[in-house]
């Protein structure tokens, strides 16, 4: 490994945060890892947009049309995405609404549901639009990774980070990983 | 003669294909409540039932119109083969959309494979009952009678008249037949010479696969077994094909024969012609086909007074499912079931129809057949090749001058049969159907013949103007929506190769997804059940080796490319929210 | 005179079998894993998932439909047939609605576990969003079909070990589906019981007992211990428990 410190963006889409929670569960590991690596864009700097990076790390699926904003903007920086999770992967639970049309959907929320006072779906410019269905990363950009689980455990992620940080190829043993 | 007047009924045979027939055209559909009913008449489970409606595209669930048009979506016969696109044409005319029923319930509309009347010209199905559309002046006719509810009877009779054109009679279709000469010959000198006659004519299947024709009646004579049966497959549903179509109006008599003799060597008494449903206007002719042998003494009991032979045959049309015409496939849909191909072995020589040794032939085959019995096997095998004797005869339609039926020795080549019907210009020629084998300019000297190109007899041609990839994604969706669905291989990857053809056609695909539509080619023609999915990506793997820039002028050079529109995904959303700034955007 | 036992060869190692018995029979009687979903021994093979493709020179058969004959030399466990395997197994993912960390079946499922086996880490294809009917109509049994996989598992233990017909495969290419034997085509009307192997036997989350599903927390199931081949090679019918009979 080099002196200089690889750069890693990380962010979460249509997803709970699940994923960067279970990566900070490498507890006292974090900071091992902190020798080699610097924060880009994350939940974890408060930094608004992606430079250019060596690995970006993305949780959730898409949404919404900022979401594709968003993803796009890894995509052009980072040297290497990674989809983080299920919901990054196929959809994961968010993509439970693609069962129904998305008109449905925003009816039962915002105007048939029980409790729904003042029924209106919001329509502010300052909304992200919602796309028909949700979709995995990889229906819009190409996605060199997968990190499966929901989420990851810290030391899926770790058996994923420790070989990129060295340049290498990481190799998912059959049977550590998992889709729940 | 306008088919509808005659009315054709089923009332001859109970089979469940027919009763459910009968359902759809008095009610339209197959209501919850019938598919009970036949179940209780029938004592059949009604899963069983509910399964067979679903299978069978002429049966629906949903009421259809009280006209109910089914376009044929063939390169040759179908709503894009003029320059006009019919369906939309027709669509925007009658005010529905493919695919659905008119709110008044007047007219229904939608696509269906290839309909068989690739030489007449755009085709749809009235209510089950062909007709040439031929161009955009008959269809706003069309539109007409359907807007003052003209009951087709008093439709013009020349729209339903197929009109057979044979431009070159070859072996078979040259000769006069005279009907129990087979049968006759076959008597004077008993089962053992009448079959060692067909065996030494090296006679072959027409069908397609080309097994020894002997060789499978012998198997089937040996077989042990309570009963036998003989089966005629006139299920022709390779695009392009029409043959046995032309043969079953003009040749019925010889194909009966050609049957009967089957019976006598391997003992069966009864056999079946499983009729495709597209086919359905031919039932009467065949009916009566079958009532004059009878009558004289050719079918029924006691075959030309002889004691022990005794022959009949039943006739089960089929409901609109090209794999029908596999022959383990046919035998389920006889049974009563989906037509869902066994696994093989055992093949229908040894457990065939009600698991009993069957023999399963084309209708040119026992056409054949039943010449040879009277002729001679050296009248047979000194046409042809070594390894493909006698006769084949092609169905030849697409970019010529004379569209038709054509009958070649075999051996001849691609070149000199595009000379024969008056094509010139050609840029490709698709040999036995979208199954079968896509040839550019450099193979036109190869020959017709199992041994090189084998073939049902599909020939369609296309010239130097068409566009081939619209071609092959035509026969991508035949195959997907032709998928029985039973192995996962073709039922998912039919579909995917449809999608995939769909980006490159729309401009979006990028070269790994030409790799990736390769790979996938490869895997569902290696790894697929039965010879739909095992030839469902020839078309396809065969137009990027022979037509490479079909494809690569289509692709874009981005690395990776969406695999949806994200603009036509916001759509939604802009229209509950009444938005359409920028921000309510995404560049695909 | 002694007849030695004929014999098959799968990547190499000598099995032994019975006449009559398929190449399926045959690896799991000598414990060789040829990966399956829609086998189940004691069941009449169907040969529809073509999980189990092995390749013999040059052609290839499904291992659970074609018998085994004596010197076969087969392959099985190779790069090529595996990559072709996971392929098959991303199809079945996306051509229903999977989304395993909602679905009961999760840890116990085939499909889950077949792809664990072969290293799938994504879905590869795009989906297909199918939509498909749910039937919560009986009691104590659940069916979504949108996790159904056409395995035909249910619809042959019914037939076969249950004496009855419940179920049954209905329409074709993409649109094939599972449908109840009952006149209103809901669970409720069939004959089903909770003891009845066709409730038990579906390898996905698409028949689920109901209000089991958490019995067993997630990380302690089947497939969170043992692979699928270790499961797959010491499976036979249940014995029927309970004092339900017919
Ligand atoms: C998908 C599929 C469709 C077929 N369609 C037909 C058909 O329409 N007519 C036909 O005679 N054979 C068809 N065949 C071939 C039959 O399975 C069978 O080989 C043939 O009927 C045997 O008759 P033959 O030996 O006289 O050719 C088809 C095969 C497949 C796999
Ligand atoms: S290959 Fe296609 S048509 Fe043949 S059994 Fe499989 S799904 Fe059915
Ligand atoms: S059925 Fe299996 S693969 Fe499908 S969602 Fe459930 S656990 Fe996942
Ligand atoms: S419900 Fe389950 S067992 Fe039945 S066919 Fe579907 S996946 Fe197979």
């Amino acid at each position: 490994m080099t002196d200089a410190k690889i750069s890693i963006a990380t962010t979460s889409l249509a997803g709970c945060f699940g994923c960067h929670m279970s990566f900070l569960d490498m507890d006292e590991r974090l900071v091992t890892l902190l020798e080699h690596v610097e924060f880009n864009r994350s939940p974890l700097t408060d930094i608004k947009h992606c430079g250019p990076c060596d690995i970006g790390l993305v949780e959730g699926g898409l949404c919404n049309a900022e979401n594709v904003q968003v993803l796009r903007e890894f995509r052009a920086n980072c040297k290497i995405l990674v989809a983080v999770g299920a919901c990054a992967i196929n959809g994961g639970v968010p993509a439970m609404r693609n069962y129904f049309d998305l008109h449905e959907c925003l009816e039962e929320v915002y105007l048939n549901g029980i409790g729904v006072n003042n029924p209106q779906i919001p329509n502010d410019v300052e909304l992200p639009l919602l796309l028909d269905k949700v979709r995995p990363l990889s229906d819009v950009v190409r996605v060199d990774y997968y990190l499966p689980g929901c989420p990851p455990s810290a030391d899926d992620f770790l058996q994923l980070l420790g070989p990129l940080l060295e340049g290498k190829q990481p190799i998912f043993p059959r049977n550590t990983f998992h889709y729940d | 003669m306008n088919p509808c007047i005659q009315a054709p009924t089923n009332s001859a045979s109970p089979h469940l294909l027919h009763i459910l027939y009968a359902l759809q055209q008095q009610y339209r559909h197959i209501s919850a409540e019938s598919i009970n009913q036949v179940a209780a008449s029938l004592d059949l489970p009604v899963s069983q039932v509910a399964a067979v409606v679903e299978f069978y595209a002429f049966f629906s669930r949903e009421p259809c119109g009280r006209y109910h048009l089914l376009l044929s979506n063939c390169t040759s016969c179908g709503y894009l083969a003029g320059d006009t696109n019919l369906l939309l044409a027709l669509s925007q005319r009658m005010g529905v959309n493919p695919g659905k029923t008119r709110a008044d319930g007047l007219v229904s509309l939608g696509e269906t494979s290839c309909i068989g009347l690739c030489d007449q010209g755009a085709a749809l199905l009235v209510n089950s009952v062909p007709l040439v559309a031929r161009d955009l002046d008959r269809v706003e006719q069309m539109a007409q009678l359907i807007t003052t509810e003209t009951p087709l009877a008093h439709w013009p009779d020349e729209w339903f008249c197929i009109q057979n054109r044979i431009p070159k009679p070859g072996l078979l279709l040259q000769h006069r037949w005279d009907a129990g000469a087979g049968l006759r010959a076959a008597l004077l000198c008993g089962v053992t010479e009448t079959l060692a006659r067909i065996q030494q004519s090296g006679l072959r299947g027409r069908g397609g696969a080309g097994f020894n024709t002997g060789t499978k009646w012998q198997s089937c004579l040996a077989a042990p077994g309570a009963a036998h049966y003989v089966i005629c497959n006139a299920d022709e549903g390779e695009p392009g094909t029409f043959k046995d179509r032309v043969l079953l109006q003009h040749h019925a008599d010889t194909m009966v024969e050609g049957m009967t003799l089957c019976a006598f060597v391997i003992g069966a008494e009864k056999g079946f012609v499983y009729l495709r449903g597209e086919y359905r206007y031919l039932l009467p002719h065949l009916q009566a086909v079958l009532a004059q042998r009878r009558q004289s003494g050719l079918l029924g009991a006691c075959i030309l007074g002889q004691r022990e032979f005794n022959f009949d045959i039943e006739l089960v049309v089929g409901a609109g499912a090209y794999i029908c015409g596999e022959e383990s496939a046919l035998i389920e849909s006889l049974e009563g079931k989906p037509g869902i191909p066994r696994v093989r072995p055992p093949f229908p020589v040894t457990q065939g129809y009600l698991g009993q040794p069957t023999v399963v032939n084309n209708v040119e085959t026992f056409i054949a057949a039943a010449h040879i019995a009277c002729r001679g096997s050296a009248w047979f095998a000194a046409v042809g090749t070594a390894a493909s004797t006698g006769s084949k005869i092609l169905s030849i339609s697409g970019d010529c001058q004379s569209p038709g039926i054509y009958e070649y020795p075999f051996g001849v080549c691609v070149q000199q049969v595009l000379d024969d019907c008056g094509a010139d210009q050609v840029q490709a020629v698709q040999v036995g159907g979208p199954s079968g084998t896509l040839l550019g300019k450099d193979a036109f000297n190869r020959a017709l013949g199992f041994e090189d190109l084998s073939t049902g007899g599909s020939f369609l041609i296309f010239g130097q103007q068409r566009d081939l990839l619209t071609v092959n994604r035509n026969f991508a969706r035949f195959f997907a929506h032709e998928s029985c669905g039973f192995c996962t291989p073709c039922r998912v990857g039919t579909q995917l190769l449809k999608n995939g053809l769909d980006k490159i056609i729309e401009g979006n695909a990028t070269p790994a997804d030409v790799d990736e539509i390769t790979r996938l080619g490869l895997l569902v023609n290696h790894r697929s059940h039965c010879g739909l999915g095992q030839t469902a990506a020839n078309h396809l793997l065969q137009g990027l080796a022979h037509f490479p820039a079909a494809v690569t002028q289509r692709l874009t050079q981005a690395d990776f490319t969406p695999q949806f529109d994200l603009d036509a995904a916001l759509e939604a959303a802009r229209q509950i929210t009444q938005r359409d700034d920028a921000d309510a955007h995404l560049d695909n | 005179m002694q007849k030695t036992n004929p014999t098959i060869h799968v990547d190499g190692q000598e099995i032994p079998f019975k006449v009559g018995q398929t190449i399926m029979d045959a690896a799991l009687a000598a414990k060789v894993y040829i990966p399956h979903l829609c086998h189940y021994p004691g069941l009449t093979p169907h040969g529809n998932c073509k999980l189990c493709m092995v390749d013999i020179g040059n052609k290839n058969v499904t291992a659970c439909t074609t018998a085994a004959v004596a010197g076969q030399q087969i392959r099985n466990n190779t790069e090529t047939l595996n990559a072709a395997r996971k392929t098959v197994t991303q199809m079945l993912f996306i051509e229903g609605d999977h989304i395993c960390p909602s679905c009961e079946k999760t840890g116990n499922c085939k499909l889950q576990a077949m792809a664990y086996y072969l290293g799938m880490l994504d879905n590869h294809f795009p989906q297909f969003y199918p939509r498909r009917e749910m039937d919560a109509s009986h009691a104590t049994i659940l069916l979504d079909r949108s996790r159904c996989i056409l395995c035909d598992l249910c619809v042959r233990a019914s037939r076969e070990v249950d004496g009855k017909n419940v179920f049954a495969i209905a329409g074709r290419s993409t649109n094939a589906h599972l449908i109840v034997n009952s006149p209103s085509g809901k669970l409720g009307d069939s004959n089903i019981q909770t003891d009845d192997l066709a409730a038990h036997i579906c390898p996905v989350g698409a028949i689920l007992i109901k209000e089991q599903g958490y019995d067993v927390p997630i990380g302690q199931r089947i497939y969170d211990q043992q692979t699928i081949r270790d499961v797959g090679l010491n499976e036979a019918i249940p014995e029927k428990q309970g004092n339900h009979h017919d």
